[in-house]
């Protein structure tokens, strides 16, 4: 909803616990937690296992559950590899489009002035902070049957990209945009004067410092639009091998009570997720340790 | 980052201000304002005003008949009801395991500030699919020893509640812990050396200092909740008068035939999507308000 919901840790100085002038050996071993503070890493831990550690780690037994054999044919069966195909395409097509049209909004956004301009910094967030049901209902009004338009993509492969496109829409805008608020444009000016075109400024100059924020923000929109499910509730009609991304799949295992499947198809998607959190941490400690 | 609003308002200015008379010539810079324009034009702002438009196509009064239904009423009472338990929980969590991010060293610190952000980027219905195994009174690996205890997780108000809690775990962690750095423990210190209480030293120094960030945290986890879909699907079986949300009603109403049916599927749908707006509005406009103390 607002830039930092949407950012990663790049921003995030968690590399910098509180300063401790003891050796690095020993520093790794002790902690310098009080009572109250143990007490309180205790309570907040147990939650977090009830609710968040515990409910995922079941989904990795149950994926286990009938062995690796069950687990790759759940995985490959016909109408679940093709939800996975789609999935990871239609995400992949959307990440591509947002790193470009994200960079393009976030430049105009800092470095253009002109009327309104407020106005569409609030535009960016909508799609994050409306339900997604409510998302697809827009959608639908102007790509579906009554649109406006004259086009009916509802219950086709576009619905899906635009659902995706919708939903991602933040993530490359807000991670980017920061850090061309920090570039100075002195420094693209000098180069401008030393005889550069603006296609070799941009290349050279901007393009690199940007690059670990248009890849966080891609690693997010990927991860977003792989997982995204309520949008495209009403907009895709949800078609097997047509139309059917990989959480309408789980879903329709979970209902038909196979959790065995479900479980496999949700392994798929958390594994992304890790890989998107780990991507990221390693971007945010690179960044942080250049500068 | 959380200040790319009010960064963008201040000390930019002079330079960006420069830099337009430099450029302000150049076509390239009209034509992709145009294209950015026409993209958000396209995508967001035309889509969402024919929501609008949509709700209030029969008039007022059908409108006004959906909000009057018991269904409807239920459906916004159980959301805000759940919103409420899931903020509650998420603003306490978030406050807690903040200050244990920032101002002290465990074991497992590193791993903890990467998990905490795993809810956002898993998929709603892995959420709820996660839950249900764990919780589910049938087949669920503690659900059917809570149940035999005489509390209903999944299908029931607790699950509800866990699911949209897990999805807006990290809003408020995300908040707290940039501006928790930023202050440090020295006012802190000085008063417990002042003789003040850990707890008086907390609510008196500490409280005051990190309130904005606490509210934006607090609003963007609410907006969240108010939303959640898919996770919620999943556990809460969407019975109407039972367990029916608001977004679930949407997903119902506007799958089952007949105007009346569509019209309150629009005018659910426009409810939540004017929160989500207000929100949004309250987190920008309250904002730059943290730079001016």
């Amino acid at each position: 909803m607002t830039s930092s919901a949407v950012t990663p840790l790049v921003e995030r100085p968690d590399d910098a616990p509180p300063p401790a002038p003891r050796g690095r050996r020993r520093r790794r071993r002790t902690t310098d937690l009080t009572p109250v503070a143990g007490l309180g890493l205790g309570i907040t831990m147990l939650w977090f296992s009830l609710l968040v550690l515990i409910p995922l780690l079941a989904v990795v037994v149950q994926a286990s559950e009938g062995g690796w054999q069950a687990y790759w044919e759940a995985l490959t069966s016909p109408q679940t590899a093709a939800a996975l195909r789609l999935t990871v395409s239609q995400a992949l097509l959307v990440t591509l489009v947002n790193i470009v049209m994200g960079t393009a909004i976030a430049w105009v956004l800092v470095r253009d002035r002109f009327w309104g301009k407020q106005f569409l910094e609030v535009v960016i967030d909508i799609p994050f902070a409306l339900p997604t049901i409510v998302a697809g209902l827009v959608l639908l009004s102007l790509y579906g049957p009554s649109s406006p338009l004259g086009v009916d993509w509802a219950n086709t492969r576009v619905a899906v990209f635009l659902a995706f496109l919708f939903v991602t829409l933040p993530f490359v805008v807000r991670t980017v945009q920061p850090v061309l608020i920090e570039l100075e444009p002195e420094v693209e000016e000098a180069a401008a004067s030393l005889g550069a075109s603006r296609f070799t400024t941009f290349r050279t100059i901007i393009l690199p410092s940007l690059a670990p924020a248009i890849t966080s923000g891609a690693a997010l929109s990927f991860a977003r639009g792989i997982s995204e499910y309520g949008s495209l509730v009403l907009l895709s009609g949800n078609l097997p091998y047509s139309t059917e991304v990989a959480s309408v799949r789980i879903l329709s295992y979970v209902e038909g009570d196979k959790l065995m499947e479900a479980a496999a198809v949700a392994s798929i998607l958390l594994v992304v997720a890790l890989v998107v959190i780990v991507v990221l941490d390693i971007i945010s400690r690179s960044v942080a340790r250049h500068g | 980052m959380a200040d790319s609003l009010t960064t963008s308002a201040a000390p930019t200015r002079p330079a960006r201000g420069k830099v337009v008379t430099v450029r302000s010539r150049s076509p390239f810079r009209w034509v992709l304002r145009l294209i950015v324009i026409a993209y958000l034009f396209f995508l967001v702002i035309w889509p969402v005003t024919l929501v609008a438009k949509a709700t209030f196509s029969r008039g007022l009064a059908p409108v006004l008949d959906a909000l009057q239904q018991p269904e409807v009423i239920f459906a916004f009472k159980l959301t805000l009801s759940v919103a409420f338990w899931a903020v509650v929980i998420n603003t306490a969590f978030g406050i807690v395991v903040s200050l244990l991010l920032v101002r002290y060293t465990f074991p497992g610190r590193r791993a903890l500030s990467a998990m905490i952000d795993v809810p956002l980027s898993v998929s709603p219905i892995v959420v709820g699919l996660a839950l249900l195994l764990v919780y589910s009174g049938r087949t669920g690996w503690i659900g059917g020893a809570l149940e035999s205890a005489g509390l209903q997780v999944i299908y029931a108000p607790p699950g509800i509640i866990m699911a949209t809690a897990f999805v807006s775990l990290p809003l408020v962690i995300r908040e707290l812990v940039p501006v928790l750095t930023e202050i440090g423990t020295d006012s802190e210190q000085a008063a417990r050396s002042l003789g003040a209480s850990p707890l008086q030293a907390f609510l008196s120094i500490t409280l005051p200092a990190i309130k904005w960030a606490l509210l934006y945290g607090v609003v963007l986890s609410l907006a969240r909740s108010l939303g959640e879909f898919g996770a919620v699907k999943i556990v809460s079986g969407g019975v109407a008068m039972r367990t029916q949300t608001a977004t679930l009603l949407v997903e119902e109403r506007y799958q089952q035939f007949g105007p009346e049916n569509t019209i309150t599927a629009y005018t659910a749908a426009l409810i939540l999507a004017l929160i989500a707006v207000l929100a949004l509005v309250v987190v920008t406009s309250l904002r730059p308000k943290e730079n001016s103390q």
